[in-house]
């Protein structure tokens, strides 16, 4: 049986990874078609003099650092109030909607964002934009976050905070000084995954991104769209080659 | 004798260390048959060689007068008693114990489960799962789980261990009424050297893979071939070569006339409730320990006494 | 930990969580209890006009087949997963780097992942090639814009959120439950489906959940791979609220695909299992 499982667990993989690595080799390609007829990095440089597509990529990029960096710190410190207090009705209500947010189909996340947003924008003269996808990526994102820190949190001897109280540092003191430089590692690795969780999304971003805010995926979309075209292959290989570097430095991060 | 189970030379090398070095063994039909040792003394891997989940790189294990190592754990008539118990925890205690005997017919499951539970005194508990069950009940149903089976021997990897001291007399006593009374062999590991003493018909004292001495408990005790088997057994005390136990030794200010003794002043009294050990300095510098019955001393740290024993009862080694 | 430094480190995501989930939702809900306004957004009188429709047969098709379609992609994601993570679970000291290469293709891009698929299976894309120019097929296998192509996706897209909750779960398994089966006279593949499974079920309940209930609401994989053929209640959900217009139905779906999320998170829940 262990060599039947083998030989599946390789056939798996293949099917995990050969889709991803086939649009990679086929960026390479120097025909729009699909037969390989050598090797060519047009379509690499036509995706960098493409300026909707630059200006695309900037805009992600803006919006998951800014998302990522209040996802990390709401995230850490809610893991952290979970973690010492997981019972108490504010606690349960707290992880109970954390975990919805997680399992909640994106689109009913979008438009309730949409929704909220435009009742909003009556009292305030506001409209949709980077902030408003900002916040939603917040919303998002702050799942993940708690779940990564809490797996690390899981690890912590709570003795090490016992004993930093002991010696006269107050709460916060504690967990500034013993309890956050041990999670770092996990809190690390969280802000990588709402990272990429950020740069990829499409449906709540699309819905909630107003006119003049187009992400990098909604480019991607609109491109994939139109059909299959080698510059999309480019595009892709290089936001996966990206965002997979960004991954396994997170994993290696959470694995310490 | 009729030996059911035979290691032949066993050895098991694993890539850092050997854990188990030439080891042979025969053991009897019905007997309770204990492998002791200090941990790391390779007694476990021993003991999952018999059950077949270690290969020996060397040598042969006979069981029955069949040879079984290269057997997988499921075609071996062995069953294991774990140290955890590693009851399913999915399952009812009906469900453990019926485990094993899917194969045979309806009739005969009910019965012989009922009939191994009341041997076990755990007739009224089948619907419990092991959760609600406690430590001295599961380990009496991971029991009745492998002799259901009627396996040739039985093997208990530190079954007493998980439990708390005051069960353990009590448990290990019940095991070793259930052994005579099903006349199962018994093949036990240990670390404890009272349990082995008190378990065993036959003991093998292992250390670094090997086995140092195979023998009776009184054998083992009074004739140990090497220093090792004397320390691990009981206590010693040791004058260069000479070893002599508490209990040999003979404690009083003055010898009786003719009594060939040495000078000693006391330096401790350890009162342990059945006996007393009293603790001297010799005057040629060795420490000794004497064991004294508590209404037979009068001493104090200081006093000095004379010490002497039984040329009989001294063990000597060679170097 | 005093209430008041509590308090500190939890408002922070109760503000996030009030504001961004709980608002948004109650929004929702009253809106799908309205009417449709004259140029989008609602108004009153209060209706459940929106909550028949859904029913109706024309859009209850919808909710039938996302169903469907959610179903076998879980079951099969359930299937293809379970081997694998039993076979992470069993790889010893490799474990981290197996895992790192299921999760890895997982957290690059899900749209890049669907386009991928895109590539591969239209009339002009890599397999029809391959098997045009190996003179297997005359005319090109119409293998996208259909049910089976998005169930493809949806099983290559959420496969990871199975195998790694079933993979915690394995991990977890105490190894000498499977010698003791084994001494008990149980071969390997018995052993599997007397003890393996049954211990694993609790993981198998959570990846369910995680894989069932995105591929209900599922929108990118049906509108890319699916085609104007399949819609789903994603899709209907997006298409009220933004060239339909109508806000007040595409609430009511939306609560609807919630209940579901809810009443399954609910139904498989046991005692003492944590939810994060």
């Amino acid at each position: 049986m262990k060599r039947g499982l083998v030989f599946y667990a390789v056939a798996a993989y293949l099917f995990l990874h050969v889709p991803l690595l086939i649009l990679a080799v086929f960026s390479f390609n120097s025909s729009r078609f699909t037969m390989w007829q050598g090797f060519s990095l047009a379509w690499y440089r036509e995706a960098f003099a493409d300026r909707d597509l630059l200006e695309s990529a900037a805009n992600s990029l803006i919006i998951a650092i800014a998302a990522t960096a209040l996802a990390t710190i709401v995230g850490t410190l809610a893991a952290y109030g979970l973690w010492k207090h997981s019972s108490g009705a504010a606690s349960r209500a707290i992880a109970g909607s954390l975990y919805l947010s997680l399992v909640t189909p994106e689109i009913v996340t979008g438009i309730s964002l949409l929704a909220l947003f435009q009742w909003v924008f009556r009292f305030l003269n506001l409209r949709l934009g980077m902030h408003t996808v900002i916040l939603a990526h917040v919303a998002f994102s702050v799942a993940y976050v708690v779940t990564v820190v809490m797996a690390r949190l899981r690890t912590f001897d709570p003795a090490l905070e016992e004993a930093a109280l002991d010696l006269g540092a107050s709460h916060y003191g504690a967990f500034f000084r013993v309890t956050l430089p041990y999670l770092a590692p996990g809190v690390a690795a969280a802000a990588m995954l709402a990272f990429t969780v950020s740069i990829d999304d499409y449906v709540i971003t699309s819905l909630v991104a107003g006119v003049d805010s187009q992400t990098l995926p909604m480019a991607i979309y609109s491109l994939a769209r139109k059909g299959v075209s080698p510059v999309l292959n480019a595009v892709s290989t290089l936001v996966v080659a990206g965002l997979g570097t960004v991954v396994l430095v997170s994993e290696r991060l959470r694995a310490r | 004798m009729d030996a059911i189970l035979e290691l032949r030379n066993v050895s098991k090398q694993f890539p850092t260390h050997r854990a188990v070095d030439r080891v042979s063994l025969a053991i009897p039909r019905g007997a309770f048959f204990s492998l002791l040792g200090p941990s790391g003394c390779g007694k476990t891997t021993t003991l999952r060689m018999v059950a077949g989940f270690e290969t020996p790189t060397e040598g042969e294990v006979w069981l029955s007068g069949q040879r079984i190592d290269h057997l997988p754990p499921y075609q071996r008539n062995v069953n294991t008693v774990f140290q955890s118990y590693a009851l399913f925890p999915h399952l009812t205690v009906r469900g453990n114990v019926e485990f094993g005997l899917r194969r045979k017919s309806v009739n005969d499951i009910e019965a012989k489960v009922r009939e191994v539970l009341n041997q076990v005194s755990l007739t009224g508990k089948e619907s419990r799962k092991p959760t609600e069950l406690s430590g001295g009940e599961r380990q009496r149903v991971a029991l009745a789980r492998s002799l259901v089976l009627a396996p040739d021997v039985l093997l208990l990897d530190e079954p007493l261990s998980a439990l708390d001291p005051q069960l353990r007399k009590h448990v290990r006593a019940e095991l070793k009424d259930l052994q005579r009374r099903i006349g199962v062999t018994f093949l036990f590991v240990t670390h404890d050297q009272e349990e082995a003493l008190s378990l065993s018909d036959g003991i093998a004292v292992m250390r670094n893979g090997a086995v140092e001495q195979t023998g009776t408990p009184q054998d083992l005790y009074q004739r140990p071939a090497t220093k090792f088997v004397a320390t691990f057994l009981g206590a010693m005390n040791w004058i260069g070569d000479l070893g002599i136990r508490p209990e040999s030794v003979h404690i009083a200010a003055r010898a009786p006339s003719g009594t060939p003794s040495r000078s000693a002043h006391v330096t401790g009294i350890v009162y342990l409730g059945a006996y007393v050990h009293v603790e001297a300095r010799l005057e040629s510098g060795e420490s000794i320990t004497a064991q004294v019955a508590p209404g037979d001393h009068t001493f104090f740290p200081g006093d000095a006494v004379q010490i002497w024993w039984s040329p009989a009862d001294e063990l000597r080694f060679p170097a | 930990m005093t209430a008041p430094v509590r308090r500190v480190f939890l408002t922070p995501a109760i503000l996030l969580m009030i504001t961004t989930f709980a608002v948004p939702m109650i929004i929702v809900g009253v809106y799908s209890f309205m009417s449709r306004g004259a140029y989008g957004g609602v108004t009153p009188p209060f209706t459940l006009e929106n909550y028949t429709r859904l029913f109706d047969p024309l859009y209850g098709v919808i909710l039938l087949r996302s169903f469907w379609i959610a179903g076998i992609s879980t079951a099969l994601c359930v299937l293809l997963g379970f081997p694998l993570a039993l076979f992470i679970a069993q790889s010893g000291s490799r474990k981290n780097l197996y895992l790192s290469l299921v999760i890895l293709p997982f957290w690059t891009s899900f749209l890049i992942r669907t386009y991928a698929w895109m590539f591969l299976l239209r009339d002009t894309g890599l397999i029809n090639t391959i098997l045009q120019s190996l003179h297997l097929i005359g005319a090109p296998l119409p293998m996208l814009y259909n049910d089976g192509a998005v169930i493809l996706g949806l099983v290559y897209g959420y496969l990871p959120f199975m195998v790694l909750p079933l993979f915690a779960t394995l991990e977890r398994l105490d190894p000498s439950l499977l010698e003791a089966a084994a001494d008990l006279g149980a071969r390997p593949l018995e052993t599997l489906w007397r003890v393996t499974i049954p211990l694993a079920a609790p993981g198998v309940r959570a990846g369910a959940i995680l894989t069932f209930v995105p591929c209900l609401g599922t929108y990118l994989t049906s509108d890319l791979l699916g085609g104007s053929k399949t819609i789903l209640v994603g899709n209907l959900v997006q298409n009220q609220f933004t060239t339909s217009r109508d806000w007040p139905f595409g609430a009511a779906a939306s609560l609807v695909l919630m209940a579901v999320a809810i009443l399954l998170m609910f139904a498989a829940r046991r005692k003492g299992e944590d939810l994060l």
